[in-house]
């Protein structure tokens, strides 16, 4: 920035703002800074009273040593550093969650089952019609894309058998998963942040109680439940969604339908999907606790934990699907 | 006797001290006041007395219960009394009082209900006990906090800036509860504060923080070291003097 002439009057001024200053007192305090010796003379009423309160701050920054510029190897040190100490919070997370759930299993009694089952309801019955009709939909809209596809090749009496397994193989368990994902992890997360950041874990722990067996655990058991029950039922209402199309549009009875079903599937095919829903659901609910007990730095802070919640469940959900996939392919399942 | 024994505390966040060297004693009754300006350690003290977070160095011995970080897990010594007063949304001022009851005893739900209205009407909300934290004022708040923070009938507290942010009437409330519950019962109350008004009003000793320094600068009655600061920084703090700001 070009220092300003060594002298100069203010006489002419009679008023400004204090924008005008602040960039008239930043020029000074770099005159300063460059050896000049810069005064303003006649400034006076207004005028001087705002110069003079920029301008003794302006001094000020002068007498202190400029701010160092850090080094490139600083920043990566550093940056190494927060990552390390998340590594760290995820790792005494872990630890923290086995010993909260094996006190918790051996002392089941000591549990707070009402609120566990205020749980249940909010996040299972309450969130159960918005997962169930995604699952109708995507039960149709695979019928639909399958009896388009299958008709081609004159076999599109094989829509109820590639409704079936996908829903129950796949689609069922990680749209379900995602939907409670988005639902209830999100509302986990926004509700750990709040309670942390408000010091409500911070009083738990000083009135003696554990929040990881308090908090998370309860979370983590509900979700372990409800996912998986959910799934099979939206195993049930995806393969309706796709009665609903092969019915109307491949004039094959409600009947024959459901008889292609039975033979397509077999235990396992609804099994394994259970079980997925058992997994996805614990990851759901430990993701959202460990970034809510994570946040720090007021309402934006939750608002960050909360997102960042959403996009590790999401993708978390997605590897372990892929995992999944290759362990029943590997095992014949 | 000691409620309260600081040796040689250092105390901070990652490896980097903000607070060294800290030792003083806080004596049984007393209220005891930790003062110094914004982000000089003040809660952070607190934080590490009420066992939240571990020292760097020294020592905590709380009297009959030892160190507060190994006393966190189990049934609380002491009670504490957050800023916003941390009351939990979800539940109403009783189901918020009763919690360490429900927690730390085997009263019959009848008995609970009786000890938690008395402890709401001794902080002066009685008639209050089905309402939510959303539903009161933040000076109700921390009053149902301290009503909390005396649940387990403990014979110390913690508050953390109990009159911040209150309206002057609502303040002055505050401080006049918390010297009748220490007469009253001879509580050891320690408080993290920087009112001056409250500081004079109802602290029998106090220590006093700096962030340069990164220790104590100032010790004794916050009356006298107002009459007769020991160094400029106390006294700039005491007589609310620019310490080089506007």
């Amino acid at each position: 920035m070009c220092p300003p002439p060594p002298r100069s009057t203010c006489r002419a001024w009679s008023a400004w703002t204090g924008g005008a200053a602040a960039v008239l007192a930043e020029a000074w305090g770099d005159a300063l800074r460059g050896g000049a010796a810069v005064s303003f003379q006649n400034a006076s009423g207004e005028v001087g009273s705002i110069l003079a309160l920029y301008t003794e701050r302006a001094a000020r920054d002068c007498l202190r040593p400029p701010p160092k510029r850090e080094s490139t190897l600083t920043q990566i040190g550093r940056e190494t550093v927060v990552k390390l100490v998340v590594v760290k919070r995820i790792l005494a997370f872990i630890g923290h969650m086995l010993q909260a759930t094996g006190s918790a299993l051996r002392n089941p009694r000591t549990l707070n089952w009402e609120g566990i089952w205020r749980l249940m309801e909010r996040h299972g019955t309450d969130g159960a019609p918005i997962a169930l009709l995604i699952a109708f939909l995507i039960g149709l809209i695979t019928a639909f894309q399958a009896s388009v596809q299958l008709a081609q090749f004159g076999a599109d009496s094989l829509v109820a058998d590639l409704v079936s397994l996908s829903l129950t193989r796949e689609l069922a368990p990680l749209m379900t998963a995602i939907v409670i994902a988005g639902r209830s992890g999100a509302s986990i997360a926004a509700e750990m942040g709040t309670m942390q950041v408000s010091e409500e874990v911070d009083a738990l722990r000083t009135m003696g109680f554990d929040p990881y067996r308090y908090l998370v655990f309860p979370r983590l058991l509900v979700l372990m439940i409800i996912t998986p029950l959910m799934t099979l039922l939206a195993d049930g209402v995806g393969i309706l969604g796709g009665l609903g199309i092969a019915v109307a549009q491949l004039d094959v009875s409600p009947l024959s339908y459901l008889l292609s079903v039975r033979n397509a599937l077999d235990l396992w095919d609804v099994f394994g999907g259970a079980i997925k829903g058992v997994v996805f659901g614990a990851i759901v609910a430990l993701t959202a606790c460990e970034r809510g007990l994570g946040t720090t730095g007021g309402a934006e802070g939750v608002g960050r934990a909360t997102t960042s919640a959403v996009v590790a469940m999401m993708f978390y959900l997605v590897l372990a699907d892929t995992l999944f996939a290759v362990l029943f392919n590997l095992y014949g399942v | 006797m000691a409620a309260i024994s600081v040796q040689d505390l250092a105390i901070g966040f990652g490896g980097s001290a903000i607070q060294e060297h800290l030792t003083f004693q806080v004596g049984t009754g007393e209220v005891f006041l930790i003062l110094g300006g914004s982000g000089c350690g003040k809660s952070t003290l607190l934080r590490h007395l009420i066992g939240l977070q571990a020292p760097m160095a020294g020592s905590i011995e709380i009297a009959g219960i030892g160190d507060p970080l190994d006393s966190i897990a189990g049934k609380p010594a002491f009670g504490v009394m957050f800023q916003s007063g941390a009351l939990f949304g979800s539940m109403t001022l009783a189901q918020n009082v009763g919690l360490p009851l429900r927690r730390w005893t085997n009263l019959e739900l009848s008995t609970i209900e009786t000890i938690v209205r008395w402890k709401l009407r001794l902080v002066g909300l009685d008639g209050f006990e089905n309402h939510l934290p959303s539903e009161i004022s933040g000076g109700m708040k921390k009053r149902a906090g301290i009503a909390r923070a005396m649940a387990l009938e403990t014979n110390l507290l913690f508050l953390d800036e109990p009159s911040a942010g209150l309206d002057p009437v609502s303040a002055v409330e505050l401080d006049e509860l918390i010297l009748t519950l220490s007469a009253g019962l001879g509580m050891t109350i320690v408080i993290v504060t920087h009112e001056l008004e409250s500081i004079f009003k109802i602290g029998s000793r106090c220590i006093m923080l700096d962030k340069e320094a990164r220790g104590i600068i100032a010790e004794g009655d916050p009356r006298v070291l107002r009459d007769d600061p020991p160094n400029f920084k106390v006294r700039t703090f005491f007589r609310r003097l620019p310490a080089g700001g506007i």
